[in-house]
C-alpha cells in the first residue's frame, strides 16, 4: 500500500512537469498519436498497389497491424522510456535513482512517465476496434478471451523487449541506436503478415526472438485461417505465454543488470 | 624584421575568397573529426538500419509480388531493393533525425557565443553539418548497400549520368536538410521550447521524404504536389529516385534540378531566419 | 554502525592495443579497505581524483557491487537489502540532483515524504528545523532547475535528512559552491554532527570542510588506506610542524640560532623570518626570538593540512 502511494505520488509528480510546458505538451501529444497513424496509413498505402500482401487482404492485415499498434502503444506509454537507461547511465542519474527505498525500475519508469504518447494507446486500440469490426470473426469463448489477452500479451512481450534493449546499457553504454532494431524494428515486423519475410531473417525475428506470437500467430487463431507457414492452429494461443517468458528473461537480465552497474564520474 | 614591420597594415595577401573557403574547409573537418570518435555508436547504427533495411526491403518485395503487372509505383523488384538499401545507407548521411544542437544551445544561452564569432551561425554550422555528412558516408553508406547486395538482387545503374547526378542529389539533399533543421530548431528563439516542432519535423520528414514507402505510391496529384510544394521529398526520394532510374532521363535530371532550387530557397529562409532572429535578441537585450 | 573488510571493487577497462585490437584489463579502484565507523562520528574521506572515494562510498549506499570482501552499514548489505537500506541512510551526491528538475522545491520535499513513508508530523517538524538552519524559505516555491547552485546543495542536504536518516554520506558536498553557502553547509552539518545522533561520512576536495567538521580522517590513495586517525596524528606522522613567523626591526644576524628551530624562510629584505618548530614549544621559541632581536610582530602559523596531503599523494 505503501509503495502504491509513493508510486503515484511520483507518477502525478512527473505528468505535473510534463504540462509545465503547455504548447509543447499539446504539440507532442499529437505528433506522438501522428506516428501510429502513419503506421496505418502505410499498410494502407502499400494495399493501394496490390491487393493482397503475403497472401492476407486488407481487411486481415489491418487486423494484424491493430493487435501489433495497440500492443506497441501500450508498452511504449508505460514501459518505452526505459530506452532512456543509457543517457541515466551516461550521467549517473541512476546513482539517485538506487538510493532511494523503492525498486529502480518502476522508479524510472514513473520519473520519465512520457504521457505525451497516451494518444497513441487510443488510436492503436481505434485501429484494432474497426479492425475486428471489419473481419466476420467466428467468436467462440476461446476467440473471445484470446482477444481480451492478446493486446496485453503483446504489450508485456514488447516491454520486455524494451527493458532488455536498455538493459544493454549497463555492458555498453554507447550502444547508441541498438535496441531500437528490436523494439522499433519488432514492432515493424509484428505489423504485417510474417509471409512477407524470407528464410533466416523470419525464422530469427518471429520464432528465435518470439515475435511471431505478438499479432500475427493470434490473428490466424482469431480468423480461423490455417498458417500458410504450418505452425498448428493452436499456436496463436501461446501468445500469452511466449509474453510470460520474455517478461521473466527481461527480469533476469534487469537484475543482472544492475548488479553489473559501474556508476561513472565522481 | 623591417619586412614584418612593412607586412603588418596590409590584412592579408590571400583574397577574402580564399580566406573564407579555408575556414569554411577547416569547420567542415572539425564536424568529420567530431563524429569519428563516436565509433561505437556508428556500428551500433550501422547495425539497426541493416535490420530496419530487412524489414523494408521484405515487405515492398511482397507488395512487388502480388501488384498488377509486378511492378507497384514503376518500380520493378530490383529498383525496390536499391530504393530500400541505398535509402537505409542515405538516412545517416541526410540526417533527418536527432539535431537538435541549435535549439538545445538557444535554450542555454550558449548560441551568443556563435554570434560573437566572425562567421554566420548558418554557414557554420553548415560546414559542420557537411563534415558530419562526409564521416556518414564514408561509414554508414557502404554497409546497408553491401549487406543488401548480398542478399537481394538489386538494379544496377545503367545510363552513365545516373551516378554523378545522384552524387550531386546526395550533396543537395544533405544541404536542403540541415536547412530544414535549422529552421525548425530556430523556433527555439521565439518558443521556450523546440520540442514540438522538432516532433512535427521528425514525424514529417519520415514518412514525406519517402522514407518509409516510395511517395510513388500516393495517387499522382499527391506526389506531384508534395515534389512541388515541399522541399520533403527532395531529402530521400530524389536521391534515391535518381539511383534507382524510376524515370526517364530528362525527369531525373529535372528532379535535382528542383532540388537545387529548395537548396537555394531553405538556405536564404535559415539566413532570414536567423537575421530576425538576432535583431529580436538584440531588441530585447538578451 | 558502518563495517567494510577488506573490501574490493575492481572495473574492466579496455585498452588500445593496436589500430583495432583492444585489450582487456583490470583495475582495482578499491583494493581492500578495512574500515569501521561507528554511531556518531564524523568521518572525512578524502584522496586524489580516482583514489577510490566515491566508488567506496557507492558501495556503502548499494550503487554499485563489490567484487570482493564485507560490507556492512546500520546492519544492513548495502546491495542486497539496498531499498530497506535506503530508507536508514541519507545521501546526497554534490554532482547528481535528487530533486525533481520541474517542480518547485517544496513539491520534491513533499514527492520524498511519500517516497521514504514518512508521517507527516515527523516530515513537518523535520522540514522547519531545515528550514530555518538553511533559511530556506525564499527559493521554497522556485523550480529546482531555476535554484543557484549553492540553493540546490541546500535543497539537496534538506532532501537527504527528511526522513530521518541515521547515517548520512556526502560525496563533494561543497564543490562549486561560493564561500557564503559553503559556510553555510559546513555550519549545518557540524551542527548537525553536534546532536550525536547521525554518523557522517563525507569525501571531499576542500580540507577546510575536514578541518571545521571531522575529528577522524581517512585518507586513501590507489584504492587503499593510508592513514585512519585525527588530523593531529597525521600532522605527528608525516612531521608537520608549527611555525613561527616574526617582523623584525632589523635583519637577523648571519649566525643566529634559535634553539630546537629550522629557519625556512627570510622575506622582505630580511625583515620576516620563518621559523619551524621542530623540538622546542612556541613559547620557548618566542623567548629566545624576542631576547635576541627586537621584534615588531609575530604570529604562530598551524601546520596547513593541505600541504600534509599533498605531500601524501606525491610521495611514491
Amino acid at each position: 500500500m505503501g509503495d502504491l502511494r509513493a508510486y503515484a505520488a511520483l507518477g502525478t509528480a512527473q505528468l505535473r512537469s510534463a504540462t509545465s510546458y503547455r504548447t509543447s505538451f499539446l504539440v507532442e501529444l499529437f505528433g506522438n498519436m501522428g506516428a501510429t497513424v502513419f503506421d496505418v496509413v502505410t499498410v494502407l498505402v502499400l494495399f493501394r498497389a496490390t491487393p493482397a500482401v503475403g497472401g492476407f487482404s486488407l481487411r486481415e492485415a489491418v487486423l494484424i497491424v491493430g493487435l501489433s499498434s495497440a500492443g506497441f502503444a501500450l508498452a511504449d506509454l508505460t514501459i518505452g522510456n526505459v530506452d532512456r537507461l543509457k543517457s541515466y547511465v551516461r550521467a549517473g542519474t541512476l546513482d539517485a535513482v538506487l538510493v532511494r527505498p523503492l525498486p529502480a525500475l518502476p522508479q524510472l519508469l514513473l520519473m520519465d512517465l512520457p504521457v505525451r504518447k497516451a494518444l497513441r494507446v487510443v488510436f492503436g486500440f481505434v485501429v484494432l476496434g474497426l479492425a475486428v469490426a471489419a473481419n466476420d470473426i467466428d467468436w467462440t469463448p476461446g476467440r473471445v478471451l484470446l482477444m481480451a489477452l492478446t493486446p496485453i500479451a503483446a504489450a508485456a512481450f514488447f516491454g520486455s523487449i524494451f527493458v532488455i534493449s536498455a538493459s544493454l546499457a549497463f555492458w555498453w553504454v554507447d550502444s547508441g541506436e541498438l535496441g531500437s532494431a528490436f523494439t522499433y524494428g519488432g514492432r515493424d515486423f509484428t505489423s504485417y503478415p510474417i509471409s512477407v519475410y524470407g528464410g533466416w531473417f523470419r525464422g530469427l525475428f518471429a520464432y528465435a526472438l518470439g515475435f511471431g506470437f505478438v499479432a500475427y500467430q493470434p490473428a490466424l487463431a482469431l480468423l480461423g485461417r490455417p498458417d500458410p507457414l504450418g505452425l498448428p492452429a493452436w499456436s496463436g494461443y501461446l501468445s500469452p505465454l511466449v509474453a510470460l517468458g520474455a517478461a521473466a528473461l527481461a527480469a533476469v537480465v534487469w537484475r543482472t543488470g544492475i548488479r553489473h552497474y559501474r556508476s561513472t564520474g565522481s | 624584421m623591417d619586412q614584418r614591420d612593412a607586412s603588418v597594415p596590409t590584412i592579408s595577401r590571400i583574397s577574402p575568397f580564399r580566406a573564407s573557403a579555408t575556414t569554411f574547409g577547416a569547420l567542415i573537418g572539425s564536424g568529420f573529426r567530431r563524429y569519428a570518435t563516436y565509433r561505437q555508436a556508428t556500428i551500433a547504427g550501422t547495425f539497426t538500419n541493416i535490420v530496419f533495411g530487412f524489414l523494408r526491403c521484405y515487405v515492398l518485395l511482397a507488395v512487388a509480388e502480388e501488384a498488377v503487372g509486378q511492378r507497384p509505383a514503376g518500380y520493378d523488384a530490383g529498383q525496390l531493393a536499391l530504393y530500400v538499401w541505398v535509402g537505409q545507407g542515405l538516412l545517416s548521411v541526410i540526417g533527418i533525425w536527432g539535431w537538435t544542437e541549435l535549439a538545445d544551445r538557444i535554450r542555454s544561452g550558449d548560441i551568443a557565443a556563435d554570434l560573437l564569432r566572425p562567421i554566420a551561425p548558418v554557414t557554420g554550422f553548415l560546414a559542420a553539418d557537411l563534415g558530419r555528412a562526409l564521416h556518414a558516408m564514408m561509414t554508414r553508406f557502404g554497409p546497408p548497400l553491401l549487406a543488401g547486395a548480398v542478399f537481394f538482387p538489386l538494379h544496377t545503374p545503367a545510363r552513365w549520368q545516373t551516378v554523378p547526378l545522384f552524387a550531386v542529389s546526395v550533396i543537395l539533399a544533405v544541404i536542403i536538410c540541415f536547412g530544414c533543421r535549422y529552421v525548425v530548431n530556430a523556433t527555439a528563439y521565439w518558443l521556450q521550447d523546440a520540442r514540438g516542432p522538432i516532433t512535427l519535423w521528425t514525424l514529417g520528414s519520415g514518412v514525406l521524404g519517402g522514407l518509409y514507402f516510395p511517395l510513388r505510391l500516393f495517387p499522382q496529384e499527391v506526389a506531384v504536389a508534395l515534389w512541388v510544394a515541399t522541399p520533403l521529398p527532395s531529402l530521400l526520394q530524389t536521391p534515391l529516385d535518381v539511383i534507382a532510374e524510376r524515370d526517364g532521363p530528362a525527369l531525373q535530371a529535372g528532379l535535382v534540378a528542383l532540388q537545387a532550387v529548395w537548396a537555394v530557397v531553405v538556405l536564404a529562409l535559415a539566413g532570414l531566419v536567423q537575421r530576425r532572429a538576432e535583431r529580436r535578441l538584440v531588441v530585447q537585450g538578451g | 554502525m558502518i563495517k567494510m573488510q577488506d573490501l574490493q571493487k575492481h572495473f574492466t577497462v579496455r585498452v588500445k592495443a593496436g589500430r583495432l585490437r583492444r585489450k582487456k584489463r583490470t583495475v582495482a579502484a578499491v583494493d581492500g579497505v578495512n574500515l569501521t565507523i561507528e554511531r556518531g562520528e564524523m568521518v572525512g574521506y578524502i584522496g586524489p581524483n580516482g583514489a577510490g572515494k566515491s566508488t567506496t562510498l557507492k558501495m556503502l549506499t548499494g550503487v554499485l557491487t563489490p567484487s570482493a570482501g564485507e560490507v556492512s552499514v546500520c546492519g544492513l548489505a548495502p546491495v542486497p537489502q539496498r531499498t530497506k537500506l535506503a530508507l536508514r541512510i541519507g545521501v546526497v551526491f554534490g554532482q547528481r540532483s535528487q530533486l525533481w528538475w520541474d517542480l518547485p522545491l517544496h513539491e520534491s520535499f513533499e514527492l520524498l515524504r511519500h517516497i521514504y513513508r514518512v508521517p507527516a508530523a515527523e516530515h513537518a517538524a523535520r522540514l522547519r528545523r531545515c528550514r530555518s538552519l538553511l533559511d530556506l524559505d525564499e527559493f521554497l516555491d522556485t523550480p529546482v532547475r531555476q535554484l543557484s547552485l549553492g540553493q540546490r546543495m541546500r535543497g539537496e542536504l534538506t532532501a537527504a535528512l527528511l526522513h530521518g536518516p541515521e547515517v548520512l554520506f556526502l560525496d563533494e558536498p561543497t564543490i562549486g559552491l561560493d564561500v557564503v553557502s559553503k559556510q553555510a553547509v559546513r555550519a549545518f552539518l557540524a551542527e548537525l554532527g553536534a546532536t550525536g545522533d547521525v554518523t557522517l561520512v563525507l569525501t571531499t576536495h576542500d580540507l577546510a570542510d575536514i578541518e571545521r567538521l571531522c575529528e577522524r580522517l581517512v585518507v586513501i590513495d590507489h584504492g587503499r588506506v593510508v592513514h585512519d586517525g585525527s588530523i593531529e596524528a597525521l600532522h605527528a606522522r608525516y612531521g608537520s610542524r608549527r611555525s613561527l613567523v616574526a617582523d623584525l626591526e632589523q635583519p637577523l644576524p648571519a649566525d643566529f640560532a634559535l634553539p630546537g628551530t629550522v629557519l625556512t624562510a627570510v622575506t622582505a629584505n630580511g625583515h620576516r623570518v620563518t621559523f619551524s618548530l621542530e623540538s622546542t614549544t612556541a613559547a620557548a621559541a618566542v623567548a629566545g626570538l624576542v631576547a635576541a632581536v627586537p621584534v615588531r610582530d609575530l604570529s604562530l602559523l598551524e601546520p596547513d593540512i593541505e600541504d600534509v596531503v599533498a605531500r601524501l599523494y606525491t610521495s611514491p
